[in-house]
């Protein structure tokens, strides 16, 4: 009686750590929580049009994931100011590039750092000077269609 | 035509009588989990019952929606060209509806069923009444450890239900379908949001938990001493429990604004 007593008790543990180990794993690994420990290394980029960028939208270089979007606001210009969290052992040159790329024709959009030349690394907080905006698909079609009517006129 | 009238008032009148009922066994039970003694061994071994003996049903059940939501959302996305994105398919499905949902059905269908029948056998065989001229509350002994059984069990069930479907469609899309595992799983972990996604899904698990732990033990305490009350009180706690899950699931929903 007692030991079949035991034996269901371990069932029920195991069945409640194992439990709640998916519910860790659900929250950390596929849900993004705390990506990177708290000491994520954060730069900023502004860009003039984040196309459809959004948090937790990939950083990469050379296609190789490096960290993620965290926030997207305005700055005081009212350019679209971008909060990237970066990968802390990362050693990224000042005149590193950003520019927002899109996977595929139709897939999702990222941002593509290019690290520079320059000695002098990124530090955490800084801002990256040279950003390269969303290619903006729409009002390149309406641009060609347009043109293309003015050739017909004349 | 008086009496279908009468008939009407009768049928409202006893409707609100049992959502006050319930609330009144809701608030009983609530009580006795706040008040020492804390019955442990009977809340492990209802746990064992109804959370640890579920776990094959749950993860065999998580594991072929998951297969079957790959194969479909396979063939749906391959006509846009999009099959890149089977794993974001697969994963916010299961993790925001089918999950919780289809497990609490399924805990609803073998648990909840089986706690009402087991407390409507006592009250009829009048254990209940047994133990109550021993001055021991029914509610405290028999309803409460079930109830909160089923409770803590259906967050843990839920996640394993979400983690099998996972590794179901994961099979079938990478193995079956020869989709890249790095697509499938990146897919799957850019588009899941913790707050949006995962805290939702275990909020739905924490409330569809109470429902049924709390209808199945309602039905079951107040089952009417006859066998025809036993599976009465079977079937209603089966439909009762289906139908206030499904509507729930809107209302959270819509609530939580995702």
């Amino acid at each position: 009686m007692d030991s079949s007593t035991s034996g269901r008790d371990l069932a029920v543990g195991v069945f409640v750590l194992a439990g709640l180990a998916a519910i860790a794993y659900l929250s950390v690994q596929v849900g993004g929580l705390s990506y990177s420990g708290p000491r994520g290394f954060e730069v900023v980029a502004t860009f003039d049009n984040v196309g459809g960028l959004s948090a937790r939208s990939p950083a990469m270089i050379s296609g190789v994931k490096v960290g993620q979007v965290k926030t997207i606001g305005l700055d005081a210009d009212l350019r679209a100011r971008v909060v990237i969290d970066i990968d802390p052992n990362l050693e990224l040159p000042a005149d590193t590039s950003a520019a927002i790329r899109t996977q595929g024709l139709l897939g999702d959009q990222f941002i593509a750092l290019e690290p520079g030349a320059e000695e002098v690394l990124l530090g955490p907080g800084e801002e990256i000077l040279y950003t390269d905006s969303a290619l903006d698909l729409e009002s390149l079609i309406g641009r060609v269609v347009h043109d293309a009517g003015i050739d017909d006129e004349n | 035509m008086k009496a279908l009238v009468a008939r009407l008032g009768r049928a409202c009148i006893g409707f609100v009588s049992g959502l006050g009922a319930i609330t009144r066994f809701a608030g009983a039970i609530g009580v006795v989990v706040l008040t020492r003694p804390w019955r442990f061994r009977s809340l492990s071994r209802q746990l064992y019952d109804a959370g640890a003996l579920s776990f094959v049903l749950i993860s065999a059940s998580g594991m072929t929606v998951g297969m079957v939501l790959a194969l479909q959302g396979y063939n749906t996305l391959t006509r846009f060209g999009a099959e890149s994105s089977l794993g974001a398919v697969v994963g916010l499905s299961l993790i925001r509806e089918l999950g919780p949902v289809l497990t609490a059905l399924l805990v609803t269908g073998r648990a909840g069923s089986a706690k009402a029948a087991e407390i409507g056998a006592m009250v009829t065989t009048e254990q209940l009444d047994g133990l109550r001229m021993m001055s021991i509350d029914p509610v405290d002994y028999v309803a409460t450890p079930r109830a909160l059984a089923i409770f803590f069990a259906m967050p843990l069930l839920t996640a394993f239900f979400i983690l099998f479907g996972i590794l179901g469609g994961y099979l079938v899309g990478v193995n079956f379908l020869g989709l890249d595992s790095g697509t499938y799983l990146a897919s799957l972990e850019t588009s899941v949001d913790f707050r949006d996604d995962i805290v939702a899904a275990f909020l739905k698990a924490g409330i569809f938990g109470m429902l049924v732990g709390l209808i199945s033990t309602y039905r079951g305490t107040t089952c009417t001493p006859t066998t025809e009350g036993v599976s009465a009180a079977t079937t209603s706690t089966v439909v009762t429990a289906s139908v206030c899950i499904l509507v729930s699931d809107y209302v959270i929903t819509a609530l939580w604004g995702v």
